[in-house]
């Protein structure tokens, strides 16, 4: 069991509860919602910690998930820190001003309450709507547990903030099973978090000031002249924090683990993997489910391990190239279908981090939990068993869709 | 591990009988973790809830396919789902209803049963058939695992406003007082007995 911080309190409550409770923890200005599921009980938290006076922020609860954004940009801009969470058809409607918010380097931290995406239709949980928009410039971060929901949204808000990142960080999980899903929390002291977060320092590049006025985001571009040197440059910077992110994400978390006791693997986690022959590599709630399977697996005699992914963006490939070094094949599970590849996202780009090992070793790439669906500890028992023959090189033509058979 | 499955009708409570039942499991030491089923959301649909419960962390967020209690908290939907799908041999079932014991059709690998009355108590106390507080009382008799003091504590951490945090108190008590229990796999050995 993990260290307890003398100050902290036991709580049972919810993902979507453990969000608000973050959110609190950090004490924004500026909270901007609109509610769609399976986020609304997040931000009727939020709101009511604002309403009971819990959360000294501003709440504007506006029209629309575009309106959301544009608002909280705003605010962002005047050096507010903020915050926001939405989901699936939410975040496409806020999809204009969301790819916005990189590229003016705003420190703003949303949850995203993972949701499938449209159509068929769809309310439940699956990782579509985040990984549709992994390109947008956005830091992701995907929590396993409902500690790791509260927990990282703190944490967000420092690496967000932090001077060689200035990047806008979606903390991401999974709509129904962590989102609904109830279990014991750690809830740190407000003062401790006070002392983590240290002296506001939300936005120093750019402030709206009445007695300072400036432009901000002028048209950037065209053919001749100095403008696309100078869009390279803004382009080159937002790549700069996003490498940059690498090295902050860690240092956060190990700072968050060396005060509150927790500490929560930063980009890639390797589990079981001393002795591994091969590896499944996950992404978010499923994880755990999929250590329990690994577990039974090991007590069989199968020499599996596990790499879980927590930071999709950017994408981790040192950490990931290193974990992949040590086995001989894998079989990665997404929660997301990449329509173009025929296959999942994170086994797509997972072979870019192969690539950087120079081992071309057999990669599985599986499909499931789609539309809320489980993925079971049997399931990943079967995930187990297929991906176990890939080291002999019997690899499936194609995905393996896990719940296609589903009763 | 203990795996729980709760059944119940949309507008009972099922999903927040659960949450508390995993604060009290919590406030008494244990790990806890429960999950509501994602189904269509409709008053008098069928709902299922899922509660895992270990002295150490539990990780698995899935949902349960072979409990070992069922807990029931309407009197039909076991007509509309196979409330026992799955179920480990050896099981506890804890139900509403009316009926004694002789004229359920159980099946036959249950080892405890508790029933208890819900809907009438609940009609006393609320006036309604919302029944998740007294089947949370009847759990705790039937099975043990959590204390009467601990589901009361878990009640009134739980967002009910005065009158409904009083009646839900009440409702959680005479649930416990009034819910037969069974043990079923000695009664089996008994008749054996007498057979022999």
């Amino acid at each position: 069991m993990s260290k307890i911080s003398n100050s902290s309190r036991v709580i049972v409550c919810d993902g979507n509860e453990a969000a608000a409770l973050g959110v609190g923890l950090a004490r924004p200005d500026v909270v901007a919602v609109y509610p769609i599921t399976p986020q609304s009980s997040l931000v009727e938290y939020v709101s009511q910690m604002i309403a009971d006076g819990r959360l000294q922020a501003e709440l504007m609860n506006v029209e629309g998930e575009h309106s959301v954004m544009s608002a909280l940009q705003g605010a962002a801009l005047a050096g507010g820190r903020t915050y926001t969470a939405t989901s699936g058809p939410g975040l496409a409607f806020m999809f204009e001003p969301y790819i916005r918010a990189p590229g003016l380097r705003l420190p703003m931290v949303a949850s995203l309450v993972t949701r499938d995406l449209l159509t068929p239709q769809c309310v439940w949980g699956g990782q579509q709507d985040a990984m549709s928009v992994r390109e947008a410039g956005w830091i992701q971060i995907y929590c396993e547990t409902v500690q790791e929901v509260l927990d990282t949204i703190v944490m967000a808000y420092k690496i967000a903030e932090h001077h060689d990142v200035m990047l806008p960080v979606n903390v991401c999980h999974d709509g129904n099973y962590l989102s609904y899903g109830v279990s014991r929390v750690e809830l740190p002291d407000q003062a401790e978090v006070d002392a983590f977060l240290g002296p506001r320092d939300v936005n120093w590049h750019v402030a709206l000031d009445p007695a300072r006025p400036m432009a901000v985001d002028p048209l950037t571009g065209g053919a001749g002249g100095g403008g696309p040197a100078m869009f390279v440059k803004y382009r080159k910077g937002l790549c700069n924090g996003m490498q940059n992110a690498l090295r902050v994400i860690s240092e956060v978390h190990a700072e968050w683990g060396e005060r509150f006791g927790r500490f929560h693997a930063p980009l890639v986690e390797e589990y079981s993997l001393d002795g591994a022959d091969y590896a499944l590599v996950t992404i978010g709630s499923m994880t755990g489910a999929a250590k329990d399977a690994v577990d039974a697996a090991r007590e069989a005699g199968e020499k599996v391990g596990l790499i879980k992914v927590k930071t999709f963006r950017p994408f981790p490939v040192e950490a990931l190239s290193a974990a992949f070094a040590k086995v001989k094949a894998v079989g990665i599970v997404d929660r997301a279908v990449s329509f173009g590849w025929n296959s999942g996202p994170v086994y797509q780009e997972s072979l870019g981090a192969l690539y950087r090992t120079g081992r071309h070793i057999p990669a599985i790439s599986f499909i499931g939990g789609l539309a809320g669906a489980d993925i079971t500890a049997e399931h990943f028992a079967r995930i187990i068993e297929t991906t176990a023959k890939a080291v002999t090189g019997a690899v499936p033509d194609g995905p393996v869709w896990v719940n296609e058979n589903d009763q | 591990m203990y795996e729980i499955r709760l059944h119940g009708r949309g507008g009972q409570g099922a999903v927040l009988a659960s949450n508390m039942l995993a604060q009290a499991l919590v406030e008494e030491g244990k790990y806890a973790v429960a999950i509501p089923s994602f189904g269509f959301e409709r008053r008098g649909a069928p709902v299922a809830a899922f509660l895992r419960c270990d002295d150490r962390e539990i990780r698995s967020m899935t949902n349960i396919y072979n409990p070992d209690c069922i807990i029931c908290i309407d009197p039909t939907v076991s007509r509309a789902v196979d409330i026992f799908a799955g179920m480990k041999e050896g099981g506890t079932l804890v139900q509403t209803t009316k009926r004694p014991l002789e004229e359920l059709t159980l099946p036959r690998s249950l080892a405890r049963v508790g029933l208890c009355d819900a809907v009438s108590i609940a009609l006393d106390i609320f006036k309604r058939p919302i029944t998740n507080s007294i089947m949370l009382g009847a759990f705790a008799r039937t099975t043990g695992m959590v204390s009467l003091t601990g589901l009361k504590n878990a009640i009134e951490a739980a967002d009910f406003r005065d009158a409904g945090l009083k009646q839900n108190l009440a409702a959680v008590e005479r649930g416990y007082e009034e819910t037969m229990v069974y043990d079923l796999r000695r009664k089996a050995a008994v008749n054996a007995a007498s057979v022999a």
